[in-house]
């Protein structure tokens, strides 16, 4: 068993402004084998915890630690976080020109796995993960996210998912902006993936309807850069009928002198 | 850009009628302040522009032909030098036409498709001396064939490059500029296209302290199509620069100009001009140009101007586009947050960008060395890059 380990992170950004604190102190902890949904308003700083996990540069690290079965990743560059086992799906794939998906999915894997995937199961391999994401195996061919629709950019993030393997998945938001169909091909996957046992998963959503596909274990309730609570499965009910406003209230009223 | 933006920014006097002459006496030394010499550092032209003697230049021809191709080097007097129409546009190129006592002459027979590409390669054995060479390349009516012209060793060489293509005709014409690095290449190339036939124009550009690359095409007969391509690679100090010039002087003709850079390292400096002239009598023309450059690291410059003149309302269709950008650090952290190490997602970026003109280019012995070149010029510096 695996453990992601959160703890009183603090992040910033830099903006004209000067530094803007993001994320509060956020203390959470993921073990293998468990679904985590993380829910929230916009601007909660949701996207920030993930992109932070990830290792982006333009969220600076001011307080806190995140581990991985103790091991500090918060020191890692964005490529040794993957390879430790962390796996971010983003909410905006990138298009990178030129890069082909079979030559990037065969970087990536033999970036991973320290040696390069056997040509002729690997070749397999792909087309199968396309395959169950419904992605053509023409896109193989194509550069990376380059004139993919929003929800096949989303369903070539899970294809990559199950590809790659890690032990955790970051799942940005992964449910904006799809169709029914293609929001059930994307929760099958995740399915697929933490179905495996040994897999954990944050799932980061602004909607409670994906939750109608993927079941979390436990929800977490973010608002103003903190966790506001958490729960079982039945909180993202109460959610669904009431909304983030209490929380949205009672952060907003922390703030504010009496 | 739309037609009528264009229109109206058209300038009213025009550096795009170049008037040559081959009288050395029109042609004054430059100063650095003209239009066509403002981005040459020409300090380092070791004097190629004043009045550096050519008779030297030890460069040697080796040719590698086809069998339907003839290859000879013929006496400047007897050649059919000027066939193409070109007359020089400037000091150098009027210095080199002085100066060369030969023309390198490559035929390539009417009808003839040619499989296998003709590879002239100029070996330069030092910088010393500089020198002047002529070469002219005929591509006979409905010939099809691939002639490459590669550039290696080290010299201080001015240059001038005719070829003309007979009605029909399609020829690829490729320059690789591999010199070593302290080579100074100033080349004129003129190309006239026959009614119907295509040209496909391909500059590598890769080592060299300053080369300097003007290219023109204009049209003989209507239908004609000129495709110009250029992959360019600049290294800490060096200077590439590449004037292009479609000059639309029969209706109904193609102009299609993609021209691709990298650079790297301190004070690396390229120059693309692109410019195009659609004449009065040129209707229903059709041009596009583009250049994009890719800055790998600071203290890098890339100069990019795009000029496009119409003459004529009657047109097909008439665009272009520049770019130039750094790393794009959102490309890099989405390969990375897939396992990928730094420097091989700079690699696989660099290569992306890359990737589509090298297809084009259709030469596949050319592309698989071109790969190979740009993963060289890579190990050299971007594996040591901070993100």
């Amino acid at each position: 068993m695996a453990t992601l380990e959160i703890k009183d992170l603090h992040v910033s950004v830099t903006t004209e402004e000067g530094e803007k604190e993001i994320l509060k102190g956020v203390d959470l902890t993921v073990k293998t084998g468990e679904v985590h949904a993380i829910m929230g308003p916009n601007g909660s700083g949701k996207s920030t915890l993930a992109y932070s996990i990830a290792g982006h540069p333009k969220y600076n690290i001011t307080g806190g630690s995140v581990t991985l079965d103790g091991v500090d990743i918060l020191s890692m560059t964005v490529d040794q976080r993957a390879r430790a086992g962390l796996f971010l799906a983003m909410q905006y794939p990138v298009e990178v020109p030129g890069v082909s998906v079979a030559n990037f999915l065969r970087t990536a894997k033999t970036a991973i796995d320290g040696e390069a995937p056997k040509l002729r199961t690997w070749v397999k391999d792909v087309n199968e993960a396309l395959e169950r994401v419904t992605l053509d195996k023409d896109f193989a061919q194509r550069s990376v996210n380059e004139g993919f629709s929003g929800g096949e950019k989303k369903r070539h993030e899970i294809a990559q998912l199950e590809l790659l393997n890690p032990k955790f998945a970051v799942l940005d938001e992964t449910d904006s902006g799809l169709d029914i169909d293609a929001l059930r091909v994307v929760s099958e996957g995740v399915n697929r993936f933490s179905e495996q046992g040994d897999r954990g998963v944050l799932l980061i959503t602004h909607y409670t309807r994906i939750l109608r596909y993927i079941k979390p274990d436990y929800v977490h309730v973010f608002v103003a850069g903190r966790v506001a609570d958490q729960g079982g499965p039945e909180l993202a009910d109460e959610l669904e009928a009431n909304g983030y406003d209490k929380y949205v209230k009672a952060a907003a009223e922390a703030v504010t002198p009496a | 850009m739309s037609i009528a933006e264009a229109l109206e920014l058209a300038p009213v006097e025009s550096h795009l009628h170049p008037e040559g002459s081959f009288d050395l006496a029109d042609h004054e030394i430059p100063t650095g302040r003209e239009e066509i010499w403002r981005f040459t550092p020409l300090k380092r032209l070791r004097d190629l522009h004043k009045d550096a003697p050519l008779d030297g230049g030890d460069v040697k021809i080796e040719v590698d032909s086809a069998p339907e191709v003839t290859a000879v080097s013929v006496p400047a007097a007897d050649s059919a030098r000027g066939v193409s129409g070109y007359v020089p546009v400037d000091r150098v190129s009027a210095r080199a036409w002085d100066a060369a006592t030969s023309v390198f002459e490559v035929t390539i027979p009417a009808d003839a498709e040619v499989e296998q590409p003709t590879t002239i390669r100029l070996h330069g054995g030092g910088v010393e001396k500089a020198g002047a060479g002529h070469l002219l390349v005929r591509a006979g009516r409905f010939s099809r064939a691939v002639v490459i012209v590669d550039y290696v060793g080290s010299a201080t060489w001015a240059e001038n490059i005719e070829v003309v293509l007979e009605d029909g005709a399609q020829l690829t014409f490729v320059t690789v500029q591999d010199w070593n690095d302290d080579s100074v290449h100033v080349v004129t190339q003129h190309a006239r296209v026959g009614r119907d036939a295509t040209f496909k124009h391909v500059a590598v550009s890769l080592g060299g302290d300053v080369l300097r690359a003007s290219t023109s095409a204009d049209y003989v007969g209507s239908g004609g199509s000129v495709e110009m391509l250029g992959v360019y690679f600049a290294d800490q100090g060096q200077h590439i620069e590449h004037r292009l010039f479609a000059d639309h002087t029969a209706p109904r003709t193609k102009s299609d100009v993609l021209y691709k850079g990298a650079l790297q390292g301190q004070d690396a400096h390229t120059v693309w001009i692109g410019n195009v002239l659609i004449r009065k009598e040129a209707e229903g023309i059709e041009t596009f140009e583009q250049n994009d450059n890719l800055v790998l690291t600071d203290g890098a410059k890339a100069d990019s101007v795009p000029n496009l003149e119409i003459e004529t309302g009657d047109i097909e269709g008439a665009g272009h586009a520049s770019t130039t950008g750094r790393f794009d650090d959102q490309h890099l952290f989405y390969l990375q947050s897939r396992g990928i190490p730094a420097e091989e997602a700079r690699r696989l970026v660099v290569h992306g960008f890359f990737n589509d003109i090298i297809r084009r280019i259709g030469v596949p012995a050319l592309q698989e060395r071109l790969t190979e070149s740009i993963e060289e010029e890579l190990a050299e510096h971007v594996g040591r890059l901070e993100l």
